[in-house]
C-alpha cells in the first residue's frame, strides 16, 4: 500500500465522519422540533416582550396611592334636540377634553388631557351613570403633562342622563412597602434554605458510614470462611427479630409512663447511671485484663438492656417533655415541638435499631464461632457444617426475599413466595457449600460492597423531583416531603462520591496503623478518616448548593419550599411574582455558593 | 526468635515475587536485607506481620505460626512488631503527637481510642519517644509539617510505641540525603544496641549495610542468595546479588 492510497484513505474516513455528525445534528432539529421560524412570529414576540418586561418589574415593593379623578360628562349616545358641550377648561388644574361631548356607540374619539402631573399614569375609564367602570385605555402623560388618546366608545345600553370619561391618576405616596407577595416570598425562601440544611445534614450523616461500606480498598479485604458467613447469617436473623421482639415488648411496658413526665425522666437518669456503671465495669482501659466468659456474657447482657432501656426511656421522655413545652414556651414553642420529635423519631426507629443492633451482636458472635470451627475443625466436619448451615441460610435469605415479594404482589400463596424460594435458597446454599472447598475465604467485603453500590445507583438515578412525589403521597403536600426526597437522593449521590474519595487515599498511612495491630474501626478512624476529611467537606458543601437548588424546585411537585409559589404564580400568569420569587433563589444559590466557597477554601 | 521457613509469595498473575526463602534471625540482631528494586525485600517484610499474605510457607514467632494465625492472634502479634518505612506512611493531617499514639492502637481499649482518649501514661510515653528521636518540641504539629528526617524520626517513635521486640525497618532511608541516612540508621542502631530490639532492614547501600548490620541476607529475583556477615559479600558476591554489570558505588 502507498502512500497516496493511505492518506486517500485517511481523507475518505474523515469525510464519512463529518457527514455522520452532519446527519446525527440534522435528525437532533427533527426530533427536537426546531423551529426558529416561531420565533421572529409577530404574537410570540410580543407575549415573551410582556413575560419578560413582567420578569423585569419583581412585585416586591408597593406603595400607598392617591388617586385623582379628572372626568367631563359624555352622553351616549347624544340627547335630541341640543347638543351638549364639554366644560370650561380650568387652566391650572388637570383637565381632559374629548373631540365631541356625546356620541354613539361605536364612535371613535379623540381625548387629550392637559396638565396632568409629569409622566403621570393610570386608567381612563367610561364611566356609567350607576357608577359602572369600563377601561378605554390605560394613559401616560408626557413630560408636559400631556397625553391623546383615540377611543371607541364602549357598547352601552343608551341612557339618557350623562355618564363620563374619568382619567384616574394614581400617585405613589409615602415609603415603599413589602408587597404580599414579597413577604410570602421570605417565609418560602427561608423553608426552601432549611429544607436543604436538613436534607444535607441528615444525608449526610448516613452517607458517611455507608461511603466506607462501598469502597473497594476497605471492603476487598474482608473475607470470611463459608462456615462463619452462614452462621452469621442465622445470627442476624434471629438477632433482627429477637431484637424487634424485645424492643417492641420494652415500648409496650413504658408505655404507661408516656403521661407521666417526672417519671420518665427520672428512670431514664437510672436507666443511663446504669449503663454508665455496667461499661466502666465491663470495658477495661487495657485490653490485656479479660474477664472470664461469664462475666463478660453477663456485661454484655446488662449493656444491651440498658442501652436499649436506656434509648427507649429517652424517646418516651423526649416526647413528653417536647409536648409540655409547647405551650408555656411562646413563640420559642418551636424548640418543644423540636424535642417533641427527636422523642418520636427514637420511639420510631427504636425496634428497628435494636433489631439492627442485636442482629449484629449474634451475628458477630456466631461468625466468630463458626471461623473457630472452621480454623479448628478437620477439612470434612467443617464441609458438613457448611452443607447443613449454608442451606438453612440460603433458605432463610430467600424466605426473606419471597416474603418481601408477598408484600409488593399480594400474591397470597404461600407456595410461590414461602416455599419455593426456601427450597431454591437451600439449594443454591447447598451448591456453594458443596462446590467451594470447605475453609476457602470468600469474598465477603466485595458482595457488601457490589450490594451498596448497586442501591446507591439505583436510588442515584432516580430524580429527586420523583422521589418528592413519593413522599408527598407518603408524609403529605409540604416541606417535610420535600426534606425527606432530597436527604435520599443525597444518601446516595454523596456516599458515592465519598467512597470514591476512599478508594484514592494513599495507602500507606493505612499500612502502617494496620501492622500496629489496629482492627478495622480503628484502621478506619486513625488511618482513613483524618485523609478524606478535606474531601468529604468539600463534597458536603457542593451538596448543599445542590440541594438548595433542588429545594427551589421541588415545591413544583408539593415538596414545599419556594417552588411552591413559583409554580402557583407562573400556572396564574402572574409574572411579577414569579419575577421575585426567581430574584430569591437567585440571591440564596449564590449567596450559598459564595459561603460554601468560603469554607471549602478553609478546610481543604 | 524470628523463623521463616520455606517462604513463598505469588502475586496474582505474576511471577513468584518470593521463592523459597528461609532464613531466622536471633533475638537481638541487626540483619538486613539487600537486593536490587523489584528483588522482593518489601514482600518479604510485609510477609513477617501479613500485610501481604504469603502464598506458601511458615513464619514462626516466638512459637507462633503467624501464617496461620486467626484475625485476633494475628493483632496481637502484630503489635510487637513495629515496622518503619520507606515513605513514613505517617498520617500527614493528624498531629505527630497522634502518630506516634496510634503505636499503642493494638493495646488500648478500642472504645476508647474511637474517641481518641489514650492513657495517660501512654501520652507521656509518646512524649518520652519524641524526646528521645529529638524532635519534643513537635509533638503537636501537623505530621505533613516536618521535613522527611523527622517524619522518618515520627515513624520510629510511633515503631518504638508498640514496644517491640522487633523492627520491620522497610528501606527507612531510601527517601532521605545521606546525612539524615546516618542520623536514622543511628537511631535504629540505638534502639538495637540499648534496648535489644531485634532489627530487620532492608537496605540499598552496602556501606550502609557495613558500618550497621550485624548480619546481611540478599535477594535477587525472589531468591535468598546470600545469607552471612557482611563483610563476606566480595566483588563475585556482589555481581551474583546485583546482575553482572553492576558497579559498586559507595
Amino acid at each position: 500500500m502507498n502512500n497516496n492510497e493511505k492518506s486517500l484513505k485517511k481523507s475518505l474516513g474523515r469525510g464519512l465522519v463529518i457527514a455522520l455528525v452532519l446527519i446525527v445534528f440534522a435528525y437532533a432539529f427533527q426530533v427536537t422540533d426546531v423551529d426558529f421560524g416561531t420565533t421572529r412570529d409577530e404574537v410570540r414576540q410580543t407575549s415573551i416582550t410582556r413575560v419578560l418586561r413582567a420578569l423585569a418589574h419583581p412585585d416586591i415593593f408597593v406603595y400607598e396611592t392617591e388617586e385623582l379623578d379628572v372626568e367631563i360628562p359624555f352622553y351616549l349616545p347624544c340627547p335630541e334636540g341640543e347638543t351638549p358641550s364639554l366644560p370650561e377648561a380650568p387652566s391650572s388644574e388637570p383637565y381632559i377634553t374629548a373631540s365631541a361631548a356625546c356620541g354613539a356607540a361605536g364612535e371613535i374619539l379623540t381625548v387629550e388631557g392637559f396638565n396632568f402631573p409629569t409622566y403621570a399614569q393610570g386608567p381612563l375609564n367610561f364611566v356609567t351613570a350607576s357608577g359602572v367602570k369600563k377601561q378605554l385605555e390605560k394613559f401616560q402623560a408626557d413630560a408636559d403633562g400631556y397625553f391623546i388618546y383615540e377611543i371607541e366608545t364602549p357598547n352601552r345600553q343608551p341612557v339618557a342622563e350623562a355618564q363620563a370619561i374619568r382619567a384616574t391618576v394614581r400617585t405613589n405616596v409615602g415609603s415603599p412597602k413589602w408587597s404580599d407577595n414579597a413577604i410570602a416570598t421570605w417565609e418560602k425562601i427561608i423553608e426552601t434554605i432549611f429544607i436543604a440544611l436538613l436534607a444535607t445534614f441528615i444525608g449526610t450523616l448516613i452517607a458517611i458510614p455507608t461511603s466506607f461500606v462501598a469502597a473497594r480498598n476497605l471492603m476487598v479485604e474482608n473475607t470470611s470462611p463459608l462456615t462463619s458467613i452462614a452462621f452469621s447469617i442465622i445470627g442476624w436473623i434471629i438477632g433482627l427479630w429477637a431484637g424487634l421482639q424485645a424492643a417492641n415488648r420494652l415500648v409496650a411496658l413504658f408505655e404507661p409512663i408516656q403521661e407521666n413526665l417526672l417519671l420518665g425522666l427520672v428512670g431514664l437518669l437510672v436507666s443511663v447511671g446504669l449503663l454508665y456503671a455496667v461499661l466502666r465495669w465491663s470495658i477495661p482501659a487495657e485490653d490485656s485484663e479479660k474477664k472470664s466468659l461469664g462475666l463478660r456474657i453477663i456485661s454484655s447482657l446488662g449493656m444491651v438492656i440498658f442501652s436499649i432501656s436506656t434509648v427507649v426511656l429517652f424517646g418516651i421522655s423526649f416526647r413528653a417533655l417536647g409536648a409540655a413545652m409547647i405551650e408555656p414556651l411562646g413563640i420559642f414553642g418551636f424548640l418543644g415541638n423540636f424535642i417533641f420529635q427527636i422523642g418520636e423519631i427514637v420511639v420510631m426507629l427504636t425496634p428497628g435499631l435494636v433489631g439492627i443492633v442485636t442482629g449484629a451482636i449474634l451475628g458477630s458472635i456466631l461468625s466468630k464461632i463458626g471461623q473457630r470451627i472452621s480454623d479448628n475443625r478437620p477439612a470434612a466436619q467443617v464441609r458438613l457444617t457448611n452443607i447443613i448451615l449454608a442451606s438453612v441460610a440460603g433458605a432463610a435469605l430467600f424466605a426473606i426475599l419471597g416474603a418481601g415479594v408477598e408484600w409488593f404482589y399480594q400474591l397470597a400463596n404461600p407456595i410461590k413466595t414461602l416455599y419455593i424460594p426456601a427450597a431454591v435458597g437451600a439449594i443454591l446454599g447447598l451448591i456453594l457449600a458443596l462446590t467451594t472447598s470447605a475453609k476457602k475465604p470468600m469474598p465477603t467485603g466485595l458482595i457488601f460492597y457490589t450490594i451498596t453500590r448497586t442501591i446507591l445507583n439505583g436510588t442515584r438515578s432516580v430524580e429527586p423531583l420523583v422521589m418528592a412525589i413519593v413522599a408527598v403521597i407518603w408524609v403529605g403536600i409540604g416541606p417535610f416531603a420535600g426534606s425527606l426526597a432530597l436527604a435520599l437522593h443525597t444518601v446516595a449521590a454523596l456516599a458515592k462520591l465519598y467512597s470514591e474519595q476512599v478508594e484514592s487515599i494513599s495507602a500507606g498511612p493505612i499500612e502502617a496503623v494496620q501492622a500496629t495491630g489496629a482492627n478495622q474501626l480503628q484502621t478506619i478512624i486513625y488511618a482513613v478518616v483524618p485523609q478524606i476529611i478535606p474531601p468529604y467537606i468539600s463534597f458536603t458543601m457542593y451538596r448543599w448548593d445542590i440541594n438548595v437548588r433542588m429545594s427551589t424546585i421541588i415545591g413544583f411537585v408539593g415538596g414545599g419550599g419556594i417552588g411552591f409559589l413559583l409554580s402557583q404564580n407562573i400556572n396564574l400568569l402572574d409574572y411579577r411574582a414569579a419575577s421575585a420569587q426567581m430574584l430569591a433563589i437567585a440571591v440564596v444559590v449564590a449567596t450559598m455558593d459564595y459561603i460554601s466557597s468560603v469554607i471549602r477554601e478553609k478546610f481543604v | 526468635m524470628l523463623e521463616i521457613k520455606n517462604l513463598s509469595k505469588r502475586y496474582e498473575g505474576g511471577p513468584l515475587a518470593l521463592d523459597d526463602v528461609s532464613f531466622d534471625i536471633p533475638q537481638g540482631e541487626f540483619l538486613a536485607v539487600i537486593g536490587l528494586s523489584g528483588s522482593g525485600k518489601s514482600t518479604l517484610l510485609r510477609c513477617i506481620n501479613r500485610l501481604i499474605e504469603p502464598t506458601a510457607g511458615d513464619i514462626i514467632w516466638d512459637g507462633i505460626n503467624v501464617t496461620e494465625a486467626s484475625d485476633d492472634e494475628l493483632r496481637t502479634v502484630r503489635r510487637k512488631i513495629g515496622m518503619v518505612f520507606q515513605h513514613f506512611n505517617l498520617v500527614s493531617r493528624s498531629t505527630v503527637l497522634t502518630n506516634v499514639l496510634s503505636g499503642r492502637l493494638g493495646y488500648v481499649n478500642p472504645a476508647m481510642s474511637f474517641l481518641n482518649k489514650f492513657p495517660q501514661e501512654d501520652i507521656d510515653n509518646a512524649h518520652k519517644e519524641l524526646e528521645r528521636v529529638g524532635i519534643a518540641e513537635k509533638a503537636h504539629q501537623r505530621a505533613d509539617e516536618l521535613s522527611g528526617g523527622q517524619q522518618q524520626r515520627v515513624g520510629i517513635a510511633r515503631a518504638m510505641m508498640q514496644n517491640p521486640a522487633i523492627i520491620l525497618a522497610d528501606e527507612p532511608v531510601a527517601s532521605l540525603d545521606p546525612v539524615l541516612a546516618h542520623s536514622i540508621m543511628q537511631h535504629l542502631e540505638k534502639i538495637n544496641k540499648e534496648q535489644g530490639v531485634t532489627i530487620l532492614c532492608s537496605l540499598h547501600f552496602l556501606d550502609l549495610v557495613h558500618k550497621y548490620a550485624d548480619r546481611a541476607i540478599a535477594l535477587n529475583d525472589g531468591k535468598l542468595m546470600y545469607d552471612g556477615p557482611p563483610s563476606g559479600i566480595d566483588d563475585a558476591k556482589f555481581k551474583e546479588i546485583y546482575g553482572k554489570d553492576a558497579e559498586r558505588v559507595g
